[in-house]
């Protein structure tokens, strides 16, 4: 091997790695050149959805199910966390773990019946599932403060440090989104990944290979309940305040259309599909009135055009034609 | 090696497999073949329990195996290829046969989601045996491809080597030249022939007479969900009955 092809081929080894440091340093820098706190405070937003994305992704992306629930859990955790430092005096970092492993359990419970199901019934059941947490935050007037919200949650702090401003956040909420993509990437590039892959291909094949189908949906929506649990924590923590309508179900479809936008089964389009959609209303004020059918829209096409997703959808076009290509060369 | 005493499977009140009862000794390739509807591959899917059967024992090296779930039956070490491709397609061919090394990679999510380095290195490891395999296949220059473009008796050969590279102690083989040309066929048939050389166990359904009676020490009959025949390829191409399933009763006055 050449010096230039030893060079290339490095990089073709460590290519995950490489990006994993590209993206970090580039997240490192970024409030040295951009210090206006509204572009930060959107930049945080998008680094809490594409924490969610991050876990929906691997539920929905490479296990191949469906949940249109995910914002229960999202909830679940920013009232957790917002009770248990506010009502119950918890420290926020303990009461983040007491929450999430509160969450873990409940989507354990849920997982095991549900995830009997399949398809649209499991999409249906998801959904009654956002209903009632939704239904619950809103209602229970006592513990959650009802429609009008949550006030008053800390920052978090490491002493005397506190998260309070758009560019400390950026750091915390950023360095959670970086190693939660670290624990994705690592994970689906393993056996256990892989099992994933299968059991989304196909059920009878997976099982024939090995896979545990049962245990390996639970074990993945819980894993994903957790990571909606974490971004809620850190949600009530960034806003010290949470209310009802962040935790709807159009919340859990947005967060699908995140996932369908980056492309099922693609750690890195999750980040870019969560970007995009938590931008577009942004850049244009129609967007503002009319999210819901300008979102609606866009998902229709993507999965009329690329079922895969935009992301996906486009990578696995360039690598079929490269393939066929090299097919074709060969013959010649 | 696997024991099947009286197995019996009916769907509804219907029999589908009626007491079979044959052995697959250790080493050898054994051939199950009979005609459409015969129940060769009910039979299949009761061994890698996808069904269970009614009724009936199968054992598995000394184990009873029957009322395993298949997730269980396939870490025992039996593996298996499909009648009809399953293939991901989605996944590179290396992937694919990776897939078929599940249980060696490692259980446990918390790990996989560390990936410390001896997880690193066992990674390592098992992608150089997969390439290996890809390699006895003829693939190895395809294993980067996405296995969705691979031509049909490519894709067969993936799901060959992916059967195989977990080093089972059992193959069970779902007609695996069906829908090759002559070609493919008799490469295929190299393949199985290499794999009994180094002591493999096979079970092979297979509609392909020319390819059965060549390589199979063992030939078991199956028609109407009932054995008519075991024996070695001559002894089964000799026997009445078995001739009688395939072409029908001899009549004098025909």
């Amino acid at each position: 091997m050449t010096n230039k092809q030893k060079f290339f081929y490095f990089i073709y080894l460590h290519r995950t790695g490489l990006t994993v440091t590209g993206l970090s340093l580039a997240l490192l820098l970024f409030p040295v050149f951009e210090n206006n706190p509204y572009t930060l405070g959107l930049t945080n937003l998008i680094a809490i959805n594409a924490i969610i994305v991050l876990g929906l992704n691997l539920f929905i992306g490479y296990a191949g199910q469906i949940s249109l629930g995910h914002a229960a859990f999202f909830g679940l955790g920013a009232y957790g966390s917002a009770i248990a430092t506010v009502t119950y005096e918890i420290p926020p970092w303990p009461a983040m773990l007491l929450v999430a492993s509160i969450v873990a359990l409940v989507a354990l419970l849920i997982g095991i019946p549900i995830l009997r199901l399949s398809g649209h019934y499991l999409a249906m059941a998801t959904l009654g599932l956002n209903f009632v947490v939704h239904t619950v935050l809103l209602q229970w007037d006592e513990v959650t403060g009802g429609p009008s919200g949550f006030s008053g949650i800390p920052y978090l702090s490491f002493g005397n440090f506190q998260f309070d401003d758009e560019v400390r956040l950026h750091y915390l909420l950023w360095g959670f989104t970086l190693v939660s993509l670290l624990l994705c990437l690592n994970l689906v590039r393993s056996g256990v990944g892989r099992g994933l892959s299968a059991l989304a291909g196909d059920e009878v094949a997976a099982e024939a290979l090995g896979v545990n189908t049962r245990n390996a949906k639970i074990k993945i929506f819980v894993l994903s309940a957790v990571f909606a649990s974490v971004a809620g924590s850190l949600f009530a923590h960034c806003y010290s305040f949470v209310s009802p309508d962040s935790f709807g179900i159009f919340t859990s479809t947005d967060l699908v259309i995140m996932v369908v936008i980056g492309g099922m089964g693609s750690i890195w389009g999750s980040i870019f599909g969560a970007a995009l959609i938590t931008l577009l209303p942004e850049w244009m004020d129609i967007f503002e009135t009319y999210k819901d059918f300008v979102h609606g829209g866009i998902l229709v096409l993507v999965l009329m055009f690329l079922p895969q997703g935009l992301v996906t959808g486009l990578v696995e076009m360039v690598k079929i034609k490269l393939a066929l290509r090299r097919q074709k060369d060969a013959a010649a | 090696m696997l024991q099947l005493d009286q197995v019996s499977k009916n769907f509804g009140g219907l029999p589908a497999l009626s007491d079979v009862s044959f052995t697959v000794p250790k080493g050898k390739l054994t051939a199950l073949i009979g005609p459409n509807g015969a129940g060769k591959s009910t039979l299949i899917n009761c061994i890698t329990g996808v069904m269970k059967p009614s009724s009936g024992n199968i054992q598995f090296q000394q184990q009873k195996i029957e009322n395993l779930l298949a997730y269980k039956i396939s870490r025992l070490g039996i593996s298996r290829t499909f009648q009809n491709l399953k293939t991901f397609p989605r996944l590179t061919v290396l992937d694919n046969v990776l897939t078929g090394l599940t249980s060696e990679a490692g259980n446990s999510m918390l790990l996989a989601m560390l990936r410390l380095p001896d997880l690193r290195h066992r990674e390592r490891q098992l992608k150089l045996r997969a390439l290996e395999s890809l390699d006895r296949f003829g693939l190895a220059d395809k294993a980067n491809w996405p296995a969705g473009v691979l031509a049909y008796g490519d894709k067969k050969r993936v799901e060959l080597a992916r059967a195989t590279v977990g080093k089972p102690q059992l193959i069970l083989l779902d007609e695996p030249v069906a829908g090759l040309n002559a070609e493919e066929t008799a490469a295929v048939g190299e393949q199985l022939r290499l794999l009994r050389r180094t002591g493999h166990t096979m079970l092979l359904v297979e509609h392909d007479m020319d390819l059965v009676m060549e390589i199979a020490d063992q030939v078991v009959v199956l028609d109407s969900g009932k054995s008519i025949a075991t024996g070695t390829p001559d002894e089964v191409r000799r026997n009445p009955l078995v001739l009688e399933a395939y072409l029908g009763r001899m009549d004098a006055t025909a």
